[in-house]
């Protein structure tokens, strides 16, 4: 009888926090760094002219260092290597959420921002010759956001490629959070798992122009979903 | 413990031994923090002191969770790591496994490596390595392929190095003489005993 209870009291509850979502946030397994659960929990298969644009610009070309900032995955491991490049890897999101957790005003903190991006982005200059930014930079608050995409900036080569994507033009308190596998040069497949806290900045095509200014050239292109991916080249 | 004794007995090489033994001695310094390069054969006995028949892993050698090794491991076998090591690990030719405890701060060099703890350094696995759900590997990668699992967490980076197929035993050398013949890992770790 107390069985059954514990049962029915574990079914009403719902699913748990952990490992019912397949592959945890950003390769984080631990609770805390994950993001947390949310409704409508998906996987999807979808074609991405920004992904087709970044790796068009290296055809032809092996031996290049990409960074990816979304974490160890099989599948982008293995579709860069097999480009013949060396492949970096990343857990930004997880080491954004271990310096500030859900502390918004300690992203405007030099010195938070300056340890964050040591722990991060402690590269060389003039480093890599692609970055795979994903979504990582739609969480951040505007001064941390400024501070990355400038750190961002040196670390990429000259004529270097970075494709970043963002999921709305609009502030959201809340937004959820994806992993982003590749497929083909053209195809991701986009797992949704979970929300984190949206940030204060706009995303829209004027503000990614200027925060990303130090770069040469800016390009957009918007997607289904009113997913913007861009694509800025040093 | 007879029965443990004779089992043991039974897993030892008839032959001459071709690697050191290490073997609790109630003079043995204790294992903690050895500055020393040693080579590792069997130790599962000496995590904890006791004899205990080690089947799980095959007879490779292993390091328990309460062992602290500080210094430069080659071994001609391969080895579970589940305590802690600081230093070198070689075992060109063998598998290296750190186990869900182990805690590896040090170059590795093995054929094949599985992670399932953490590991910060360099890894070199010739054949491939295997980073498990749970494990952390913080280091820059060269092998030939790798396997990672959704959970782990990965620093560094990927280099794939294709390795040249090996040519066939039977077939002559075109110059045998221009081929140095490699250097036994035995005697290598008996060179380095022999500094001591």
């Amino acid at each position: 009888m107390g069985l059954l209870s514990d049962r029915l009291k574990s079914f009403l509850r719902g699913p748990s926090s952990s490992g019912e979502t397949g592959s945890p946030a950003y390769g984080g397994s631990a609770p805390q760094l994950a993001s947390r659960p949310g409704r409508g929990e998906s996987v999807e298969t979808r074609q991405s002219r920004g992904l087709d644009q970044f790796f068009g610009s290296f055809r032809d070309q092996t031996g290049l260092s990409i960074l990816d900032l979304g974490g160890a995955s099989q599948e982008n491991i293995n579709f860069i290597t097999s480009l013949g490049h060396k492949f970096y890897s990343e857990d930004f999101l997880r080491i954004f959420q271990e310096t500030f957790g859900e502390d918004i005003a300690d992203q405007s903190n030099p010195g938070r921002i300056d340890y964050f991006l040591r722990r991060s982005l402690e590269y060389p200059d003039e480093h890599f010759d692609g970055v795979l930014a994903w979504d990582a930079l739609e969480y951040m608050e505007p001064a941390l956001l400024l501070a990355t995409a400038d750190r961002l900036w040196r670390i990429v080569k000259p004529k270097g490629y970075l494709l970043a994507l963002f999921h709305s033009a609009e502030r959201q308190r809340i937004v959820p959070c994806y992993s982003f596998r590749i497929q083909d040069a053209r195809t991701l497949r986009v797992s949704r798992h979970g929300e984190r806290a949206g940030s204060q900045q706009l995303f829209n095509n004027r503000s990614l122009e200027k925060l990303f200014q130090k770069f040469e050239s800016v390009k957009f292109f918007l997607a289904r979903d009113s997913l913007r991916e861009v694509i800025v080249r040093k | 413990m007879s029965v443990w004794n004779k089992q043991r007995r039974e897993e030892e090489p008839a032959g001459p031994l071709n690697t050191n033994i290490v073997r609790p001695t109630p003079s043995a310094p204790p294992v903690e923090a050895k500055k020393e390069a040693i080579t590792l054969s069997s130790m599962s006995s000496m995590q904890t002191g006791r004899m205990e028949p080690d089947t799980s892993r095959g007879g490779s050698a292993t390091i328990g969770k309460a062992v602290k090794i500080n210094g430069q491991i080659y071994s001609r076998e391969d080895l579970y790591v589940d305590g802690d090591v600081e230093g070198t690990i070689e075992l060109m030719d063998h598998k290296l496994t750190i186990g869900p405890n182990g805690k590896v701060h040090a170059g590795v060099k093995a054929r094949e490596v599985v992670a399932l703890g953490v590991v910060q350094g360099n890894v070199e696995a010739s054949e491939r390595i295997e980073i498990r759900k749970d494990a952390k590997l913080v280091g820059d990668i060269k092998t030939a392929r790798i396997i990672i699992e959704d959970g782990a967490y990965f620093k560094g980076s990927i280099d794939i190095v294709k390795t040249e197929p090996k040519a066939a035993p039977s077939q002559p050398r075109p110059q045998p003489a221009a081929a140095a013949p490699p250097v036994p890992i035995a005697a290598a770790a008996s060179a380095t005993d022999a500094k001591r």
